[in-house]
């Protein structure tokens, strides 16, 4: 049977990895090859690495990682954060990655999600997309959550589907850092329109939130970071935790 | 030496760097004369079927590679076409192996096409490719094409339907799943080919 993912996210500034609150305030959280060997052998499932480097030596620091990453674990791994060309995309494939998250790029360009697909294929093109409740709907925000768009987050999510995504990575920027669970409102609505693996990402504090987010709002994985990284959670535990629940997963 | 063969359809990186952690000589090459040195080859693939078909043919190694008589393995895409056919673009396969790949159909039990993440692999049959490997291990998949059951079925996956994750034809396997991608059990298998005699 398939199981559902963990999957432990990297946000990786000049080569460290880092965790905010709602975007800011950044914490040094260690040493990225390390941390992505460590979660490899407790047995997560997949990887998520976020640059956020704004210079271009920062971007240089994270291909080498990505090389580096690549050659120390042998768990599937997504890299994104600034990735706006289909050179982007070839350089950080070519460093080792299996697929790459886009997000602003594609906001800005949309088409830029059937180049992507059409050159690396589907299963290598995942579109991120960070979405704000916003009435009784949700809003898509860009450029890491500093400026809306205007979109409304069910039919971009449609959108990047029909364009080629393979995988979307939804983000709730009301319950990111916050420890309070994932918006599973948002994930049971995604759940019915969409028909590709849906990540969730945004709001784990607990086990709870992690089997909510599969179980009340259908996701096909689950994303978090602080959790793992700060060892709230440890990801065999959680694991126990889920198939006690019910929710098949690889232990 | 193994050989592994670059058709612009994989992602070679992840097993160059599985073969490096295993110790393993190989070397990458889509050159016939290169590839004939070799003691074993590797066909890995990520993609589409009609265009890893016209990838093989445009370096004259679609017929080449069925004369081959060292182990061979297909990894992914590289097993789906060793069948005779895809119905990806209704493309005409290698044949090595009898059987037509056909494209999952979501249902209530496989809701989500492509088939991404990490499933089961039940052994059907005695292959050394699994020794010391449980039934049941788990691997990494990534397809929206599949493998019916057919009589070189050596492991079998269950998504929406149970079909063949794993075969072996004479020298030849295949697997669906991504060892390369696969942890430990997936290192393990790579390793169990790389001492096939």
């Amino acid at each position: 049977m398939l199981t559902k993912r963990i999957i432990p996210c990297l946000d990786v500034k000049n080569g460290r990895t880092v965790k905010g609150t709602n975007f800011l305030d950044l914490r040094d959280a260690g040493d990225p090859v390390e941390l992505a060997a460590r979660y490899s052998d407790e047995g997560a499932d997949e990887l998520v690495f976020l640059d956020i480097s704004a210079t271009l030596e920062g971007r240089k620091t994270f291909l080498n990682m990505v090389e580096r990453v690549a050659e120390a674990i042998q768990i599937p791994f997504t890299v994104g954060g600034g990735i706006s060309t289909v050179e982007d995309i070839s350089r950080a494939l070519g460093a080792g990655a299996d697929k790459v998250s886009l997000n602003s790029a594609v906001l800005a360009r949309p088409q830029f999600i059937d180049e992507a697909s059409k050159q690396v294929g589907a299963q290598a093109v995942v579109a991120a997309i960070d979405v704000k409740r916003s009435g009784s709907g949700w809003a898509v925000w860009t450029k890491a959550g500093t400026e809306p768009t205007g979109l409304d987050a069910l039919s971009w999510a449609s959108e990047a589907v029909r364009r080629g995504a393979g995988e979307l990575l939804v983000t709730s920027m009301d319950r990111d850092g916050t420890t309070s669970g994932y918006d599973t409102d948002l994930l049971l609505q995604l759940s019915e329109i969409i028909s590709v693996p849906v990540i969730a990402s945004g709001g784990a504090g607990k086990m709870e939130h992690l089997r909510d987010a599969i179980a009340v709002g259908r996701a096909d994985a689950v994303l978090a970071a602080s959790i793992f990284h700060y060892k709230t959670i440890e990801i065999r535990e959680l694991k126990q935790y889920l198939r006690l629940n019910n929710i098949p997963v690889r232990l | 030496m193994i050989g592994i063969i670059d058709y612009d359809a994989g992602n070679i990186r992840s097993v160059v760097n599985a073969l490096n952690r295993l110790g393993v000589p190989h070397f990458v090459s889509n050159d016939r004369k290169e590839l004939s040195k070799a003691s074993k080859i590797i066909l890995p693939g990520v993609g589409e079927a009609r265009s890893a078909m016209d990838s093989l043919r445009a370096v004259k190694l679609d017929q080449w590679l069925k004369e081959q008589t060292v182990p061979f393995l297909g990894i992914c895409l590289g097993m789906q076409v060793l069948f005779d056919h895809s119905t990806e673009r209704d493309t005409p396969c290698l044949g090595v192996i009898g059987g037509t790949i056909q494209l999952f159909q979501r249902t209530s039990a496989a809701p989500k096409v492509p088939h991404m993440g990490w499933n089961t692999v039940t052994l059907a049959g005695k292959t050394p490719l699994f020794n010391g490997i449980r039934s049941d291990e788990y691997f990494y998949f990534v397809h929206s094409y599949y493998a019916p059951l057919v009589r070189a079925v050596i492991g079998t996956t269950e998504y929406g339907t149970i079909f063949t994750s794993a075969a072996h034809q004479d020298n030849f396997y295949g697997v669906q799943f991504h060892p390369e991608k696969s942890g430990e059990a997936g290192l393990h298998l790579l390793k169990n080919f790389v001492e096939l005699c």
